[in-house]
């Protein structure tokens, strides 16, 4: 199959599908609806599961119920609904199901605005819900990558038994490029029937599965919590992924950005380029785990004065930023977040201050 | 001649940590039963809320997943969409499915989602220590209305039966009491028929069940079962208020004292 040009929030949807994901609850919020609109007709040709919910908080537990039964399941939203999903998230992480959230991100906080932002970093990558938990959060950068890590997040879902979030901006959402779709993914087989619910006499079994998150012995929840903590730290080890940008010159400041603002930033490293200033950037495309050593690497390459966190947010990215540079070179910040992605010229202007 | 009485296969062998003389052990034996008797224990998904049954998933053998507050419903619908070939019950108190969880208990019966609820009204919070539920009778005393619930700044309490029968989806729901034999008879009946709704894939179906919470109350066993027949069942009609057949019913007011 060739290219086709398509808006980024029906090729998530139909992403989803050609990953073999025919289950999808959601409830409407600009700037995502076109998800849930493209998926109430697609899905019924398909032949699989559409249902609008009553709000975010039920359709997190949908997804939950879903999921805890063994079915392939996803949602959508964008985040003032994203804050209602996460009581369900944290529920979902400590009961170990396997699910896909997208979170198309807008302004906030509160109603915000509905323009672009990626103010919801620390709450997908610190926790958005309540007690010690971690999703496996994906950012992409364009269309094409939002289809590939949608098609790739249900199997690492499955892989870790824990929700995996794909955290784009609105414009990543909203605006159309060319994609194509990758074959179908590989999965590796299914171990389901040692956990889900999906009824004894599904698996032939005698012996019922418990889905739950009680642990009322303070033993057996810290040796929960440490059993999910050795998750996170495998995703650590094997799920982290970065692109760099023009690390191969001796850059004076290296960027870090990501999704939407990342690109923004790949146009100021070709003009500072043009004008004979070298930049540098690493495009966290895993934000958790975060790829701090490459970053940490970057950062201390002999030519390199600073590093800089360019973020749709006011000041969430460059924490993790200070925690990679780890007091090897200064660490400063600019970002926006009112709707508008910064442009080219504005980002050259506070980069040219740090020159 | 066969044993006339024994543990249904439904039902763990295990000692439950419910207060002497609550009345969930009895609703847990009645939907074991009724599990048993249909032959569904091997396709059947149990679902667990937040309160004193929230480790109710302990005292039955089959499938289980536990819910948050009040979102039994919600996970119930996530299951029978994907499964439904699955027979999906959820099991709530009055704090659970009248106050947190009304607005998910609404909308799946709105849905006509095709599981079965199994509703338990004992007029009080019960795990978190008797306090006071929506469904917490005019006056009664509770550890938040010390005084009496006062109705002027709290309302009457919300009659969940009558209410989802409001709604036009074709739907099964009965309220029956678990204080006399006579009267658990017909919550057997009821139960019976709700997931018999199910099997047939016919209909959302709800029992609510007038049940004691003699520990929070501050009274006997006996005493509990007097004053839930006394004061709760007069405000809260026993009987079918409606069913697929014909719609909606009036109860039966004649069980009132």
């Amino acid at each position: 199959m060739g290219k086709v040009l398509m808006k980024g929030n029906e090729a998530i949807a139909e992403a989803a599908i050609r990953a073999g994901c025919l289950n999808y609850f959601a409830y409407p919020i600009t700037p995502q609806s076109e998800v849930a609109e493209y998926l109430s007709k697609r899905l019924v040709e398909a032949g699989g599961v559409f249902l609008q919910g009553e709000s975010e908080v039920a359709v997190s537990y949908m997804i939950f119920g879903a999921a805890a039964c063994g079915a392939r399941v996803f949602t959508t939203s964008s985040s003032p609904g994203i804050s209602l999903m996460s009581e369900g998230i944290s529920y979902i992480t400590a009961a170990e199901c396997p699910a896909v959230f997208v979170n198309i991100m807008r302004g906030g906080p509160g109603l915000g605005g509905i323009l672009p932002s990626q103010a919801d970093y620390f709450q997908s990558v610190k926790g958005g819900g309540h007690g010690d938990y971690r999703l496996l959060v994906l950012a992409p950068a364009s269309v094409q990558e939002a289809v590939e890590m949608v098609m790739a997040a249900f199997p690492l879902a499955e892989k870790y038994r824990n929700p995996v979030m794909i955290l784009g901006d609105g414009l990543i959402g909203q605006m159309m490029e060319p994609v194509e779709f990758p074959e179908h993914l590989k999965v590796a087989a299914s171990n389901k029937d040692e956990w889900a619910t999906n009824g004894m006499a599904t698996r032939q079994s005698s012996r019922r599965n418990l889905v739950k998150t009680l642990y009322l012995v303070p033993e057996e929840l810290n040796a929960h919590n440490l059993k999910l903590k050795a998750k996170y730290d495998r995703m650590k080890r094997e799920e982290l992924r970065s692109e760099s940008y023009n690390l191969q010159s001796d850059y004076r400041i290296l960027i870090v950005s990501y999704g939407t603002m990342s690109r923004v930033c790949r146009t100021v490293i070709d003009s500072f380029k043009e004008q004979g200033i070298e930049i540098g950037m690493v495009r966290p495309q895993t934000l958790f785990p975060f790829p701090r050593q490459a970053i940490h690497a970057a950062v201390s390459k002999a030519s390199c004065r600073a590093a800089v966190s360019i973020e749709m947010s006011m000041g969430q990215l460059v924490e993790d930023v200070e925690l990679s540079v780890r007091g090897a070179r200064p660490v400063h910040w600019y970002g926006k977040c009112g709707g508008e992605v910064p442009t080219p010229e504005e980002v050259m202007e506070e980069i040219g201050k740090l020159l | 001649m066969g044993k006339a009485f024994h543990r249904p296969q439904a039902l763990a062998e295990v000692v439950t940590h419910y207060c002497p003389g609550c009345t969930h052990g009895v609703a847990h034996r009645l939907v074991a039963e009724v599990i048993d008797e249909l032959g569904i224990a091997g396709r059947t998904v149990g679902i667990a809320p937040v309160g004193c049954a929230v480790l109710c998933y302990n005292y039955f053998t089959f499938d289980f997943q536990e819910a948050a507050h009040g979102r039994a419903p919600a996970m119930a619908t996530g299951i029978k969409r994907v499964r439904p070939d699955l027979i999906v019950f959820t099991y709530q108190g009055d704090g659970d499915l009248a106050s947190i969880g009304m607005s998910e208990i609404i909308h799946a019966a709105n849905r006509g989602e095709k599981f079965t609820t199994i509703f338990i009204n004992n007029a009080v919070y019960g795990m978190t220590g008797g306090q006071m539920a929506p469904t917490t009778m005019p006056d009664q005393r509770t550890t938040t209305s010390p005084f009496g619930r006062k109705v002027l700044q709290t309302g009457m309490p919300v009659k969940m039966a009558e209410l989802l029968s409001a709604l036009e989806t074709p739907g099964y729901i009965a309220r029956e009491a678990l204080l006399k034999p006579k009267y658990i008879n017909r919550a057997k009946k009821a139960i019976h028929k709700a997931f018999s709704y199910q099997v047939a894939n016919t209909c959302f179906s709800l029992v609510e069940l007038i049940s004691t919470c003699p520990t929070n109350w501050g009274m006997t066993p006996t005493d509990a079962l007097k004053w839930a027949e006394d004061t709760m069942l007069p405000y809260y009609p026993l009987g079918e208020f409606k069913t697929p057949e014909a719609g909606r019913t009036a109860g039966r007011a004649k069980d009132a004292k």
